[in-house]
C-alpha cells in the first residue's frame, strides 16, 4: 500500500495500512505519539498543530470509541472536527462512494478518517480523493486497523521497552480481525523474536503462516512463556455460520483465565482492543487484573492518533527530518 | 453476390492442417476454392494479404451481450461489432439475461438483432431451469428449435435430483449442457481466490475447493445421465486432473484467456479490473491451466467476455461487479500464448477456431473448401499497446490496459463479406454508437 501512502520523499501522507511500511515510519509514528502524551496531561488539553485544519470523520460502519478518539485527537491538536453519520445520509439514498466524496471534498476538508465494512475502502477513497487531503483509515473491513496496531505499539514498548526478545501472541478470531493483521506487520517490522496466533481452526486462515507466524490451536501451548497477549473481540455473529458451536465452549478452550495466564511469562502484559466481553474472550479477573493495560491501550490511542495526524498532514516533517 | 479473393496470406486453417502461404476465393458467402481460382471465377473484390495471417473467423464461446437488459453495459449491435473487429465471427451468450433466456421469444429476440446488426453469428444458450432458479424445467426441445445452442445452469442448481433430471431432459434433446461448477456455498461471500493474497488484503476467499467439489458431483450425475457436458472457465489444477480423469465421458472444458495470463498476485492494491468469477487463482493453476491446453483436456480458450460500465468497477473490491471485458484481447493473448508456450499458430489458433465450433456442433470455425466465409485476417507483426481507445467494446474494464500485444486483426469477413476493416472501421468508433441508436428508433 505504500505507493499510495507514502509521498515521493518517503513521508506519510496517507496512514492506509500498515503493510510495507519500514521500521523508521513505524518508530517515528511512536516518537512522535511520545511527545503529544503530555498535551493530555496538561490543565490546557491542546497544542496549536493543526489549527486552521478540519477533520472529517466518515464512519460507514458503526463505532464509538475509535470515533471517540479520533474526535479528541483532533481537538487536541486543535482542529475542527465534523462528524459525518453516513447510515444517516445519502449513501442509505443509493449516491455511490466517488460522489459522496466530490461532495465532501466541497467542503474543503483536509483529512478524512475513514471506517467502511469493506476491506480496501480507504485505499479505494485514497486513490480517488482530492490531492490536498489525507485520508486515515480507522478499519477497512477484515483488512487492516493501522492506528489500533501503532497505539498497541506504543502500548508495548511503554511496558516492555526493546521488542526484540519479545514473544508475542495474539489470540483468538484471525480470520476476521483486521487488529490481527495490523499487528502481525508491525510486530513483524519491529521485530519481535516470535509472533504466535492461537485460535480455533475456523477462525484461522490457512496459510497465514507466510506472514512469519506459527500457529497454535491449543491456549496453553500458544501462551506458554509469552511476554505480551493481544486478545481480540469474539463477534457474536461468528456463531450464525457455524465457525463455532457456543459461546459457552468458545470460552472453555480459548477464554483468557488467571489460570491459563499462569503459563506466560510472570510479567506477561495482558492487552484487548476493546470493547471486551468479560466471560466471552476474557475473565473479569484478568480483565481488570495487574497485567491489564488495556486502559493503557485507549490513552494511548489518543496521542498515536494524534501523532499520525500530524504527520499525514505535515506539520511534524521537520522534526523527522531532523532526526534523520 | 460480391466475388472475393484473398490473396497471398499465409492461410492457416487447423481443422485441414492447412499452413501455407496460399489464396483463398469466396463467392455467394462460401469459400469455394483454397489456391488456383475456378477457371470461371472473376473476383469483384481483392485482399492483399502479403505479411497477413488469414485464419478461420474465431468462435467464442461466452460473451455476455448484455442485452437484453444491461444495455448500459453494451448492447447487441456494439458488442458484435466489438467481436468482429476483433476477428470473432461466432459467439456464444450464456442464459443469464434479463429476462432469462428460458422462452423462445427471448431467445429469438437476440437473434433477430444479431441478424440486424450484421456482425458476429450469435447463438444462444438456454437456461436449464425456468429463470435459473433450478426449479422447474425450460422447454428444451422447442428453445432449442428456436436456435439455442445448447443449455446452462450458470449458477449451481442446489437440488440434485432437479439437476440430474435436467441433464437427462438434455440428453434426451441431444444438448450440450454447459455448467460452470462453483459450490453454492463455499466462498459465496468470497471475491478473490482463498490463499496468500486473499488473507493479506483481507477479502473473503473462495477455495479451490468451490470449483473441485461441483465438479465431482457434476461428473457423477454427467455418468449416470450420459449427457454430453462442457465445463466452462476452468481455474484450478485440481478441475484439470479432475477433467483429465473423467475422459471416457462425453465432457469437454474450456478455460478464459485471463486466467492463462493473471493470477491473484495481479490484484496488488485491490485492483478490481481484476476481480473476475472464477476468481484469479495461483500461479500452479494458471500453469495447470496451460498445460491442460496442450495436452488437449482443454479444447478451447474463450474471452468470458462481461463488460461493464466505469461504476460498475468504481469502489472498494469487494463491491464491484466482477467481470472482465475480453473480446479486445482474446486473440492478442492467444498469439502471446503460442509465443510463451512455444506452440505453433497452426494449434494455437486450433483452441479459438474450429475445437470449439466442435464443441457447439457447428460447422464453423474452418477454411475447408464449401464452409461458410467467416475469415479473420491479421497482421502477425504488427506491435501495439492496449488502451481504453483501441478497445472497441463499450465496456473498458479490462486489466490489460497498457500491455503490449503483438499482431492485431485488418479485417474480418462473414458469410464472405468485409464487415470489418481496420483501415476504415476505427475512425467509425463514433458511428457504431450512432447506428445503436438508429436500432433503438427502429425498434421502437
Amino acid at each position: 500500500m505504500n505507493a499510495i501512502q507514502l509521498d515521493k520523499f518517503g513521508h506519510l501522507k496517507h496512514f492506509i495500512a500498515i503493510e510495507g511500511l519500514k521500521r523508521d515510519v513505524l518508530i517515528d509514528i511512536l516518537n512522535t505519539a511520545s511527545s503529544f502524551i503530555s498535551v493530555g496531561e496538561k490543565a490546557v488539553k491542546k497544542a496549536p498543530i493543526l489549527r486552521g485544519k478540519t477533520v472529517m470523520n466518515l464512519f460507514f460502519e458503526h463505532s464509538t470509541r475509535t470515533r471517540t478518539t479520533f474526535e479528541l485527537a483532533a481537538k487536541r491538536l486543535s482542529a475542527d472536527v465534523l462528524n459525518f453519520n453516513i447510515s444517516t445520509s445519502s449513501s442509505s439514498k443509493g449516491e455511490n462512494l466517488i460522489d459522496m466524496l466530490r461532495n465532501l471534498e466541497a467542503m474543503h476538508c483536509d483529512m478524512f478518517i475513514i471506517r467502511h465494512k469493506a476491506a480496501g475502502a480507504a485505499h479505494f477513497i485514497a486513490q480517488h480523493v482530492a490531492p490536498n487531503i489525507s485520508i486515515i483509515n480507522a478499519g477497512d473491513g477484515q483488512h487492516e486497523h493501522p492506528t489500533q496496531a501503532m497505539l498497541d505499539m506504543y502500548t508495548i514498548r511503554q511496558n516492555k521497552g526493546d521488542f526484540s526478545p519479545l514473544r508475542v501472541a495474539i489470540v483468538g478470531d484471525i480470520q476476521h480481525s483486521r487488529v490481527a493483521r495490523s499487528n502481525i506487520y508491525a510486530l513483524k517490522t519491529l521485530g519481535v523474536s516470535e509472533l504466535r496466533v492461537v485460535g480455533p481452526k475456523t477462525l484461522i486462515p490457512n496459510g497465514i503462516e507466510a506472514l512469519g507466524v506459527s500457529v497454535f490451536h491449543d491456549l496453553k501451548m500458544g501462551l506458554r512463556d509469552v511476554d505480551v497477549v493481544i486478545m481480540l473481540r469474539l463477534q457474536r455473529e461468528r456463531m450464525h455460520s457455524a465457525l463455532l458451536p457456543s459461546v459457552h465452549e468458545y470460552f472453555h478452550y480459548y477464554g483468557l483465565t488467571e489460570k491459563v495466564l499462569k503459563v506466560a511469562h510472570p510479567d506477561a502484559i495482558v492487552m484487548h482492543p476493546g470493547p471486551i466481553n468479560r466471560g466471552v474472550e476474557i475473565e473479569s479477573t484478568v480483565a481488570d487484573g495487574k497485567r491489564s493495560v488495556i486502559l493503557q491501550q485507549v490513552s494511548n490511542g489518543i496521542a498515536v492518533r494524534m501523532a499520525v495526524m500530524a504527520m499525514t498532514l505535515g506539520t511534524q516533517r521537520v522534526s523527522i527530518d531532523d532526526k534523520a | 453476390m460480391t466475388r472475393l479473393s484473398i490473396l497471398g496470406g499465409r492461410v492457416i486453417d487447423p481443422a485441414s492442417h492447412l499452413d501455407s502461404v496460399t489464396d483463398i476465393h469466396c463467392a455467394d458467402g462460401h469459400i469455394i476454392a483454397v489456391g488456383t481460382a475456378p477457371p470461371d471465377f472473376s473476383a469483384t473484390q481483392e485482399i492483399d494479404a502479403r505479411d497477413h495471417i488469414v485464419c478461420p473467423g474465431l468462435v467464442d464461446l461466452s460473451v455476455r451481450l448484455r442485452e437484453p437488459g444491461s444495455e448500459h453495459k453494451g448492447t447487441i449491435l456494439s458488442e458484435t461489432r466489438a467481436a468482429a473487429a476483433n476477428g470473432i465471427t461466432t459467439l456464444c451468450c450464456p442464459p443469464d439475461t434479463n429476462p432469462v433466456i428460458d422462452t423462445p421469444a427471448v431467445a429469438e429476440l437476440l437473434q433477430h438483432r444479431a441478424l440486424y446488426a450484421k456482425m458476429a453469428k450469435v447463438y444462444p444458450l438456454a437456461a436449464l431451469t425456468q429463470g435459473l432458479k433450478g426449479e422447474h424445467l425450460t422447454e428444451m426441445g422447442i428453445l432449442k428449435e428456436a436456435g439455442c445452442i445448447g443449455v446452462s445452469n450458470v449458477q449451481p442448481i442446489i437440488k440434485t435430483d432437479i439437476f440430474s433430471n435436467a441433464l437427462k431432459y438434455a440428453a434426451n434433446c441431444d444438448m450440450t449442457v454447459f455448467l460452470q461448477a462453483k459450490d453454492p456455498w463455499l466462498g459465496r461471500e468470497g471475491s478473490i481466490h482463498e490463499g496468500r493474497v486473499s488473507i493479506r488484503l483481507g477479502l473473503l476467499g473462495i477455495p479451490e475447493a468451490a470449483e473441485t467439489i461441483e465438479i465431482a458431483r457434476d461428473l457423477l450425475l454427467i455418468e449416470m445421465t450420459k449427457v454430453r457436458a462442457h465445463f466452462c472457465r476452468l481455474s484450478t489444477a485440481r478441475g484439470v486432473d479432475m477433467i483429465k480423469e473423467a475422459q471416457a465421458l462425453h465432457i469437454t472444458a474450456d478455460v478464459s484467456a485471463h486466467h492463462l495470463f493473471l493470477t491473484e498476485e495481479d490484484i496488488k492494491e485491490y485492483n478490481s479490473d481484476c476481480h473476475v468469477c472464477p476468481p484469479l487463482r495461483h500461479q500452479n493453476d494458471q500453469n495447470a491451466l496451460r498445460e491442460g491446453l496442450r495436452q488437449g483436456y482443454i479444447q478451447a480458450i474463450c474471452s468470458d467476455h462481461q463488460p461493464h460500465e466505469k461504476e460498475a468497477k468504481h469502489n472498494p473490491f469487494a463491491m464491484t461487479a466482477p467481470g472482465i471485458s475480453g473480446l479486445d484481447t482474446l486473440l492478442p493473448l492467444t498469439l502471446r500464448l503460442a509465443e510463451e508456450m512455444n506452440m505453433d499458430l497452426i494449434e494455437i489458433l486450433s483452441y479459438v477456431t474450429h475445437k470449439p465450433a466442435q464443441i457447439l456442433g457447428l460447422n464453423a470455425g474452418t477454411l475447408a473448401v464449401g464452409s461458410v466465409a467467416d475469415i479473420c485476417i491479421f497482421d502477425p507483426s504488427l506491435s501495439w499497446t492496449m488502451t481504453e481507445n483501441t478497445m472497441h467494446s463499450l465496456g473498458q474494464n479490462s486489466p490489460f490496459l497498457g500491455w503490449e500485444f503483438k499482431g492485431k486483426v485488418t479485417d474480418t469477413l462473414i458469410g464472405g463479406e468485409v464487415v470489418y476493416t481496420s483501415r476504415v472501421f476505427d475512425t467509425l468508433k463514433d458511428v457504431v454508437h450512432e447506428s445503436v441508436e438508429s436500432q433503438e428508433q427502429y425498434s421502437v
